[in-house]
């Protein structure tokens, strides 16, 4: 989607203002939203495209005024009202107000943490040959879907150069919309600032992007 | 007043007492991982943000209530993933990995051809996420990473990302204008190297491996890995100046 969480180029953010020895967590509920969204993620609900396309789909006011955390939260309470785990009515009381969903697994616990501080693996099997080898030159393809994509709006419709062949991977735009993994191959392809951004570009600069085969087409 | 009570916060009054290192290694401090929370720091914060703040406090008391209740997870479990965001899982890593690449040209090869496997392979780190690359800065190249549609990171080798790297001003800006975005770190590169910018728009995540400086010959990886700070492995930093940890 043409959302404004896509924000490579954009101008009127400011300046980047780092934190000196800024700590991990800035209040106690940040740790714990983000405890609990690796801990509910056993479940497998949802997938990490579905969560990141419901952040994408907050209200853009919301988005932009909303701290880190509280994006996460709301995505969290979004998700597990509408996957059934629990109801807006226990969110309004503030208790359990009848008995969990039936789960595929049981409760997550101290023996479980270790599995969710790990990043998860994405790659799959090809399910056919790569199109595109390393060195070539190709085009990002003009596309607007409404639905979750990996295509930053600033690299689309442009031309550039595979440099790296990540093999398959499952691809975000046909998980977040629920409809399978539908692993594609996965390459870096990169471009000159001059093809991004036009003739005033920043000299000596190249910026390169995830992209997922169904977004690149032969040059 | 519920933000003055409870173990939290006498664990954090503990610390400044001692001005201990939650994580008590050297190596913390180095990569610039918050070796202590500043409880005083922390504390002021959360009064003075008011109403908002608490409220979000107490919302987030309350799913977390009924996600007990209902059985789905265990406080203590919860309890435990924060601790070790805090203390176990942070730039610390990165820069041992960084430090052995400077010093072992086999493991440096090895981290180049597949990072993942590399950095599980070490017995201080174990296993890592799939996907991860390692990214050199030459003296002809600088590397530089983001994730401008949301906050992907490599949290196995850096911990939880900083502010600055999740800020609009960041997303936005480093695929535009790199420089301008180095010198609000206060890094200003020769106008002859080539900048490269590494958009995480997938589940692949990028470490930068910054350049060893000179003048460390005959050190130590413990001695490197001082010298090596999250925001060098980032792109936003150089490593520290050897005068400043020697």
């Amino acid at each position: 989607m043409d959302g404004v969480h896509d924000m490579g180029g954009m101008d009127g953010f400011g300046k980047v203002e780092p934190e000196p020895n800024e700590s991990v967590f800035h209040h106690r509920w940040e740790g714990r939203v983000l405890a609990m969204s690796r801990a509910i993620g056993v479940f497998r609900a949802w997938t990490i495209d579905t969560s990141r396309y419901v952040v994408e789909s907050l209200a853009p006011s919301v988005y932009l005024t909303s701290p880190y955390y509280e994006k996460w939260f709301l995505r969290n309470q979004q998700l597990l009202i509408e996957r059934g785990l629990i109801d807006a009515d226990e969110i309004a009381a503030g208790r359990a107000l009848r008995p969990a969903k039936s789960m595929k697994r049981g409760r997550f616990t101290l023996a479980d943490v270790e599995t969710v501080t790990r990043r998860g693996s994405y790659g799959r099997p090809a399910p056919a040959p790569a199109r595109f080898k390393i060195g070539d030159r190709v085009r990002t393809k003009n596309i607007h879907p409404t639905t979750h994509t990996r295509l930053p709006r600033y690299a689309r419709g442009h031309v550039g150069e595979v440099e790296r062949l990540h093999g398959a991977h499952i691809f975000p735009d046909s998980a977040a919309a629920g409809k399978g993994e539908d692993p594609q191959w996965l390459y870096t392809v990169r471009f000159d600032a001059q093809e991004l951004w036009g003739a005033d570009a920043e000299l000596k600069l190249k910026v390169s992007i995830e992209a997922f085969e169904p977004y690149l087409e032969h040059v | 007043m519920i933000l003055c009570s409870g173990l939290a916060l006498g664990m954090l009054a503990l610390r400044d007492e001692k001005r201990l290192p939650v994580h008590f290694s050297g190596l913390v401090d180095a990569a610039g991982f918050v070796g202590y929370i500043s409880p005083m720091a922390a504390h002021d914060h959360d009064h003075n943000e008011g109403s908002n703040l608490s409220e979000m406090e107490l919302r987030v008391r309350a799913l977390e209530t009924i996600l007990v209740d209902k059985g789905y997870i265990e406080t203590a479990a919860l309890d435990r993933i924060v601790e070790l965001y805090e203390t176990k899982i942070g730039p610390h890593i990165g820069a041992q990995v960084i430090a052995k690449a400077w010093s072992d040209p086999s493991f440096r090869q090895s981290l180049i051809d597949d990072a993942s496997k590399a950095v599980s392979a070490l017995a201080e780190v174990g296993r890592v996420g799939d996907h991860l690359v390692a990214v050199e800065n030459t003296p002809l190249v600088h590397n530089m990473v983001v994730c401008t549609l949301c906050s992907c990171y490599p949290t196995d080798v850096l911990g939880l990302p900083p502010t600055w790297y999740k800020s609009f001003a960041y997303r936005s800006r480093v695929v535009k204008e790199p420089r301008a975005v180095l010198a609000d770190f206060g890094v200003a590169l020769p106008a002859e190297t080539e900048i490269r910018v590494w958009d995480s728009t997938a589940e692949t995540r990028y470490l930068v491996v910054p350049m060893r400086p000179a003048e460390t010959a005959g050190w130590s990886e413990a001695q490197l890995a001082k010298l090596i700070t999250r925001d060098s492995m980032v792109g936003t930093g150089v490593p520290k100046n050897p005068s400043e940890v020697a």
